[in-house]
């Protein structure tokens, strides 16, 4: 295994959408800029693949600029630690990297939120975006009964991607009401794109039948998921399934941000109008300073970027475009939010921390995370309470715990290598 | 016609597009569960974006491995233990 190191002027933490357009803003002044991602390849979720099918022009536009401006892109490698100041430490399959940088941007964008319901631990109930990821990676899905349910629009963009893959979508299941998705319609007014969108999608999902207020209560199967039960108004029936995606709208991922000491307001990273976080040197752009989608996060990137080479004033010509964006960003959060019949979701039995299989009613013991952690080892598994976290947030309202080092679970031989390096430090100014 | 990787789930053969990860792989193989949990339950993907740990799996004797976040190569060894 080998310790390498990088420095570079910019560096930017995540290579969606948020991340390429920050990295093609300050590449511009031509400064050295590296991206580094978990996955393999640029794009994000979003544009999951998108760097060797080009089948969406505006990632592909995207994709190539930064490759034309000579961003380095560093793929399959995650952040875990902070040893000092702008010096962030990163694990791939092989390797522990060092990364020195001048400015920092975060753009690690969300995840899914799930909420546990009796047998969404059984095999084949996923995430939406979750099945979409597996599809997009390989995974055939033609001929496959799918449910789609939760919250939020991505419900809908996984069912119009599934449906083209030959997916058999049996219902898609929506638990915000109607008057709220018809309040948001009346909402997108002035937004001629985003309607069109809206519709185009519909167009696609013709026959396949959308209902509100409805949400899974359980899944059933023997090993394997074979039907699911869902309510809707006070009617629960039964659909037989191959597959279950769930997700409950976005959620930001944090760990880092707070890792690094940016101020957080109300789950989302706090920024100025130039995307600096309350860390000096520190920029944060995209899903994690609000879940705003697709074009509010490339705006913010672009802002990121040229805020962090200096170039305000090419940052400010953009000011306009995000506020914009961002009054889209609070309808949609106002439109599925989580109505309250859902923290009724887990039964006594349902397994709410999936890495360390702790059920509802033994959290349900303690009236704190850190009484719950100490004692049924709740959040403290390898995903670190990140699938858990805004689960229990949401049933029993225990605000997440501060964010201790390693962020991820990093192997023990680069642990002791870090470890030993700073030892070695010590030693010599010592 | 785009490239292909072969590679062997369990022993058995399977043979994925390129760029395919290897959570495509275990699935088209035919296994539903990557892993057991602590309690012994079998378990598959659901984050798909590396987030959930949940499709882990053992790849060339290298346990814990997502299988969602890497790429099949030829000659892969894949256990999943579900």
């Amino acid at each position: 295994m080998d310790r390498k190191r990088l420095d570079c002027d910019i560096l930017i933490i995540g290579g969606g959408p948020a991340g390429l357009a920050a990295a093609s803003s300050a590449a511009k002044n031509g400064r050295s800029v590296s991206i580094i991602d978990d996955n393999p390849n640029p794009g994000g979720q979003i544009w999951r693949g998108e760097s060797s099918k080009s089948s969406i022009p505006q990632a592909a536009a995207l994709l190539n600029k930064v490759k034309d401006l000579g961003v380095d892109f560093i793929g399959g490698a995650r952040v875990f630690d902070q040893p000092e100041d702008h010096l962030l430490l990163a694990e791939s399959l092989n390797d522990v990297l060092e990364l020195q940088y001048s400015k920092l941007i975060i753009a690690t964008g969300a995840r899914e939120r799930f909420l546990p319901f009796p047998g969404w631990t059984l095999p084949n109930v996923m995430g939406a975006g979750g099945l979409q990821a597996l599809v997009k990676s390989g995974m055939p899905i033609d001929g496959k009964l799918v449910i789609i349910a939760g919250s939020g629009p991505l419900l809908l963009a996984v069912a119009s991607y599934l449906y083209k893959h030959d997916a058999k979508i049996v219902l898609i299941a929506e638990q915000t009401s109607r008057s709220n998705l018809l309040k948001f319609g009346l909402g997108l007014i002035g937004q001629p794109d985003k309607i069109l969108q809206a519709i185009d999608i519909k167009k696609q999902l013709f026959g396949v039948p959308y209902k509100t207020n409805c949400w899974p209560v359980s899944a059933h199967g023997h090993g394997k998921l074979e039907s699911v039960k869902l309510k809707q108004d006070d009617r629960t029936f039964e659909i037989d399934c191959d597959y279950l995606a769930c997700g409950f709208h976005l959620i930001p991922n944090l760990e880092l941000p707070a890792l690094l000491g940016c101020e957080t307001d109300d789950g989302v990273v706090k920024t100025d109008q130039f995307q600096q976080t309350s860390v000096p040197d520190i920029y944060c752009a995209g899903e994690s300073t609000a879940i705003g989608g697709l074009d509010l996060s490339l705006v913010e990137g672009e802002i990121a970027g040229y805020a962090a080479t200096g170039n305000e004033q090419q940052a400010e010509h953009l000011f306009n475009s995000r506020q914009k964006h961002r009054k889209f960003a609070d309808l949609l959060n106002r439109t599925f939010e989580l109505r309250d019949e859902l923290k009724a979701l887990p039964d006594q039995s349902t397994i709410v921390c999936r890495c360390e299989d702790v059920t509802f009613d033994r959290l349900r013991q303690y009236n704190e995370w850190r009484a719950a952690k100490l004692h049924t080892r709740c959040g403290m598994g390898p995903c670190q309470g990140r699938i858990c976290g805004p689960a229990v947030e949401f049933f029993l309202g225990w605000k997440p715990e501060s964010v201790r080092p390693p962020i991820f679970p990093a192997r023990l031989d680069n642990l002791i290598r870090v470890a030993t390096a700073s030892a070695e430090v010590d030693t010599v100014t010592r | 016609m785009r490239e292909t990787v072969s590679l062997a789930v369990n022993g058995i053969p399977v043979t994925v597009p390129q760029g395919a990860m290897v959570s495509a792989a275990v699935a088209i193989a035919g296994f539903i569960g990557f892993r057991r949990s602590v309690t012994g339950q079998p378990r598959g993907p659901l984050c798909g974006m590396g987030i959930c740990f949940e499709c882990r799996v053992t790849i060339d004797g290298q346990p814990h491995r997502k299988s969602c976040q890497i790429p099949c190569s030829n000659g892969m060894d894949v256990r999943t233990d579900g």
